[in-house]
């Protein structure tokens, strides 16, 4: 079986990645964490889970229809990564820039699973992804989450919410009973995977100060010299 | 950082096939835990081999046969869900896939029409005649050198087929055939390989390759062998009675059902 996911990589450059459940601000905190790197004169690329243009139609379509299931679910996804690996994240790594991944491989070990699928087949599935230099884990409570989201949106995404499963007809009870799983999940990560963990009910500024000491400690000479080249 | 731990002892090759811990109508590994298998009367017979060597020609022949004797018949193929034909068309000819990709967009459509397609004809009792099943997504790979145990804990969601026969063919013979029928083909010869800019030797080096692959999983996973250099007649009959055999024993059987009269007016 491959185990780069966990044995370090041996790229010049630095692997960042931030996960949480939807609304725990993880996207926020990591745009803010992009500009002080940047500010600093870094070379950040930034990549997002679900974002490569291969599978975007089919998945489309088949959220669309709702007939994706959760195997076919976790394998589109799986493809998207391996994409987005071979053409986003890989490169920019041998360059010696730092990569910022919005989500990555623990969010489908967190998701898949509270869909169902067997947990050792995911983490095989993903065994080809390069382990990241330090995955940062937002955690929050589900209300916390959800107030957020419908703040700022009127209706839960349907897999978001997982309605797929169908053990709620009302939105948001569905997003309460599915992300439960979901956060239940993330909870066994944290020791497995080594991921560090951000109150995600504190203050964006406090939190975002939490993230720049936890990367500023990543950031040692070698990586200063490599980008600065 | 703390050191990953995995809860699973690490699945190999092994544990996936050979040693005879293949139950025909079970998941092959892991399984889809939200889909457990009853005892499903259907039945899946996968027809395997390489390109060109005459697999949809039989199951033609064979779905045929089999509903002039009352048997429900549904077929399944590479590439044919409805969700992902459209996306491996269209990356197969803009050139961006690597291997990892290639595999997974087509386990993604096996996927699909395992439960869309596959699990449903199963419960209601059809016999699935299935041209390729994951052998040639497994020898494919294999050549390509991805990870063997990878590809097995991928696949294995997968339902181990009630009979695997695996149409086998030397290379001189396959070239003639596919020569005289279509022509060779970019990935069917390899290209993607980079090999050469030869297609005739390149489709010799990479078929040679894979029906070595082909060869070396017929023990890991029972396959029955049929010499498929034989006329297309012979070959039929030589799976009809297999198949034959099978059905007669199997409680799907229709043998011993008193046939209808079917009186001409």
């Amino acid at each position: 079986m491959l185990n780069n996911l966990s044995s370090p990589h041996e790229y010049p450059g630095k692997l960042f990645v931030v996960e949480g459940i939807d609304g725990s601000g993880k996207t926020t905190q990591l745009a803010l964490l992009a500009k002080w790197l940047s500010a600093a004169g870094l070379r950040v690329f930034v990549t997002e889970w679900n974002s490569s243009a291969l599978v975007k139609a089919a998945t489309k379509m088949g959220k669309r229809k709702n007939s994706l299931t959760p195997t076919t679910f976790s394998l589109l996804h799986a493809t998207d990564f391996a994409d987005r690996q071979l053409y986003n994240i890989v490169p920019p790594l041998k360059a010696g820039m730092i990569v910022l991944a919005d989500r990555y491989a623990y969010t489908a070990f967190a998701r898949d699973v509270a869909r169902g699928v067997d947990r050792a087949w995911v983490r095989d599935l993903y065994s080809f992804a390069v382990r990241p230099d330090l995955a940062l884990y937002f955690r929050v409570p589900i209300d916390v989450s959800l107030d957020r989201l419908m703040a700022r949106r009127v209706k839960l995404k349907f897999y978001e919410a997982g309605l797929d499963m169908g053990w709620s007809q009302n939105a948001q009870e569905s997003f309460r009973l599915f992300q439960g799983k979901v956060l239940d999940e993330y909870d066994r990560l944290v020791d497995e995977f080594g991921l560090s963990v951000v109150d995600a009910s504190l203050s964006i500024t406090d939190q975002q100060q939490t993230v720049r000491n936890l990367v500023s400690r990543q950031l040692e000479r070698p990586t200063l010299e490599a980008v600065n080249q | 950082m703390a050191e990953p731990k995995t809860e699973h002892k690490e699945p190999t090759a092994a544990d996936f096939g050979a040693n005879g811990h293949i139950q025909p109508g079970r998941y092959y590994g892991h399984g889809l835990p939200y889909l457990p298998l009853d005892q499903y009367p259907g039945k899946i017979i996968a027809i395997e081999g390489t390109d060109g060597v005459g697999r949809s020609t039989q199951i033609q022949l064979l779905r045929e046969w089999l509903e002039v004797q009352g048997y429900g018949v549904v077929e399944t193929g590479w590439t044919r869900s409805a969700l992902m034909q459209p996306t491996i068309e269209l990356a197969k000819s803009s050139n961006t896939l690597n291997k990892l990709t290639f595999v997974l967009l087509y386990a993604t459509d096996f996927a699909d029409r395992l439960e869309k397609e596959i699990i449903p004809a199963l419960k209601a009792g059809f016999v699935v005649l299935s041209d390729r099943y994951i052998f040639s997504a497994l020898a494919r790979a294999g050549v390509r050198g991805v990870d063997r145990a990878w590809l097995r804990s991928l696949y294995g969601f997968a339902i181990a087929p009630h009979l695997v026969f695996y149409l086998k063919i030397d290379v001189d013979t396959l070239i003639r055939r596919v020569l005289s029928a279509r022509g060779m083909d970019f990935w069917e010869s390899g290209m993607d390989l980079k090999g050469g800019d030869d297609i005739y030797d390149s489709f010799r080096s990479y078929q040679n390759k894979l029906l070595r692959e082909y060869g070396s999983m017929s023990e890991e996973f029972g396959f029955r062998v049929l010499d498929a250099r034989r006329p297309v007649d012979v070959l039929q009959e030589d799976l009809r009675r297999q198949v034959q055999a099978f059905l007669a024993n199997s409680d799907i059987s229709v043998e011993g059902t008193e046939p209808a009269e079917l009186s001409p007016r």
